[in-house]
């Protein structure tokens, strides 16, 4: 494992690499300091979960990582541009599903004639096989979800962002979502930075749990996830290790509230 | 270490697909029938309201030289009509109304666009651009006879100050409502800067530019029907506004009935055949439009 690791590290030895970054946004109030000295590493293949309190800057965090924003300090480097997906599905309603993931094959550079069958191909990824021709307002919230995640993968970025991508849908499809992601990530060996507010969804998806802590956002603390997937969010580690992280969370949002 | 014995990836295909048949519901197009008593009845009664309340107002007045009867009106029409000169009257101003909306259109475009994205432009004629909205476009008749003579390049002149502003204003609010969220989506997928203006912006802006047209189809209908009134000249053939005008020289009151008819019922379909089809169809394709 220790050679054929160093070997691709020679190539790429990170998907992402944060090294020091902050971000301070100009405000009335003066300079707000809202991302204070964050490195992280992932890995190629690698999954991790960013996880914090709203408003701690996770948003931030992942549009620096996309190349939306530029740090105030500190370094992003990337393979490649990365691709995004939202919390909101961000489909583009005067297209139907295939059509966007079509722009973003075409953006991508991809020839006319070989966009249909790669689209088609990636709405089979994520079971939506029939949807090709369907308008976004004639999907469901999980279906729109999957086809905002087709259309992500088909920019063949080597990394995935994605900032609460199933906060808003209902706890019976995002359990299913979370299958599905899982499944999606083991076939295509992607990296993926995962941002989320809840503990579980962290752990149930992550190979790594990194814990930000608000105002500013710093690096609390990680953890490693050894739970062989596939997993279920009710399985008892998964829910072991939610509740240890969430005493640490609870301490961290507390501190807040002692000054 | 976990209970693996579960197949959670498996079974994830058959729940979603009992979910995806749970939350999609079946919208169809309304059949003939619903759309004759919804869609065409309605108009079709009022107009029948209106003409029994002019026959019956009619003896009431009894002065054909203020209120025609329905009858003579409809004469006015057939005498039109087999002298051949109905629809003349109506392309002589059709013709002139589209060619000068499509110069419009030509114009206020790039001018809606430019405004939008440069703030310098937007701050130095954006004001001015929604300010000549509220201007009444016959207002520019008589500067335009004063400039450009009686001639059809004073009749385009004056469709296109009215329906420039529209136009152009029309596609500023679009853009301005697309919500930055596509934007963004539209950058991280390497849509920036002109293919960002015409994969993301332009087609977001599709509904605010399209109102805008039929406002801008309006506005150069009502300046084209006041400048054929106001400059009326028989050497520019005879439209719609000339031949309100000429009845009213001629006292004929059946004809002016049957021109402001002609001038309503041309403006009401042109907006019926092009402009409502154009709106209904990009708001449909876009879930926007609730169905009544
Ligand atoms: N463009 C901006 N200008 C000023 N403040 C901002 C801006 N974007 C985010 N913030 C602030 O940064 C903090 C973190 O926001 P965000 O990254 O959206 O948090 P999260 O995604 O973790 O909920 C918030 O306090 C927010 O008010
Ligand atoms: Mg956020």
């Amino acid at each position: 494992m220790a050679t054929t690791l160093a070997k691709a590290a020679e190539s790429v030895a990170y998907a992402a690499r944060l090294e020091h970054v902050s971000k301070s946004f100009a405000t009335p109030g003066g300079q707000q300091l809202v991302l204070d000295d964050i490195s992280i590493d992932v890995a190629p293949g690698e999954f991790v979960t960013l996880l914090g309190a709203s408003g701690c800057g996770k948003s931030t965090l992942l549009n620096l990582v996309a190349g939306l924003d530029r740090p105030t300090a500190g370094s992003i480097t990337t393979d490649g541009r990365p691709a995004l997906m939202f919390q909101e599905h961000a489909l583009f309603p005067w297209l139907t599903a295939g059509k966007n993931i079509e722009l973003a094959l075409k953006l991508r550079g991809v020839a006319k004639t070989e966009r249909r069958g790669k689209a088609e191909e990636l709405l089979e990824l994520v079971r939506l096989k029939g949807a090709y021709g369907k308008r976004v307002h004639e999907l469901s919230g999980g279906m729109r979800q999957r086809v905002a995640l087709a259309r992500a993968l088909a920019q063949e970025s080597n990394l995935l962002l994605m900032d609460e991508p199933f906060a808003a849908l209902d706890a019976i499809t995002r359990d299913v979502l979370h299958d599905e992601l899982t499944r999606i990530w083991a076939e295509t060996g992607l990296s993926v930075l995962f941002v989320t507010h809840n503990v579980r969804e962290a752990v149930r998806l992550a190979q790594r749990v990194v814990l930000l802590s608000s105002r500013p956002g710093r690096i609390a603390r990680e953890w490693q996830v050894d739970i062989p997937q596939p997993r279920r969010i009710e399985d008892a580690p998964v829910a072991e290790l939610s509740i240890e992280i969430t005493e640490v969370l609870r301490g961290e949002i507390r501190r807040h509230g002692q000054h | 270490m976990a209970s693996t014995e579960t197949t959670p990836v498996q079974d994830a295909g058959s729940v979603e697909a009992g979910l995806d048949a749970l939350e999609t519901t079946a919208t169809g197009r309304p059949t003939l029938r619903q759309t004759f008593v919804n869609k065409i009845l309605p108009p079709i009664i009022a107009i029948a309201v209106v003409l029994a309340a002019w026959s019956l107002l009619y003896p009431v007045v009894d002065n054909p030289t203020k209120l025609p009867s329905p009858t003579a009106v409809g004469g006015a029409f057939k005498d039109a009509w087999l002298k051949g000169d109905l629809l003349g009257y109506i392309w002589t101003s059709v013709s002139r109304g589209l060619l000068g909306f499509a110069f419009a259109l030509l114009i206020g475009t790039p001018l809606g666009l430019l405004v939008a994205r440069m703030r310098f432009v937007r701050a130095a004629i954006g004001p001015i651009l929604s300010g000549l909205q509220s201007l009444p476009s016959v207002a520019w008749v008589p500067p335009a006879v004063i400039w450009l003579g009686l001639n059809n390049s004073m009749m385009y002149a004056v469709i296109l100050l009215g329906a420039v502003p529209s136009i152009a204003n029309g596609l500023v609010s679009g853009v301005d409502q697309v919500p930055p969220l596509f934007l963004r989506a539209g950058r991280t997928m390497g849509a920036t800067g002109v293919r960002g203006i015409w994969h993301v912006t332009l087609p977001a802006a599709l509904p605010g530019y399209v109102a805008g047209l039929k406002q801008g189809w309006a506005f150069s209908w009502r300046s084209l029907m006041a400048a054929e009134i106001i400059a009326s000249y028989p050497d520019l053939g005879v439209g719609l506004g000339q031949l309100l005008e000429n009845a009213r020289t001629a006292s004929d009151m059946a004809m002016v009935f049957e021109a402001i008819l002609l001038i309503l019922f041309v403006g009401i379909a042109i907006d019926l055949l092009i402009f409502s089809p154009l709106e209904r169809w990009v708001l449909r394709s876009r879930g926007l439009l609730v169905k009544g």
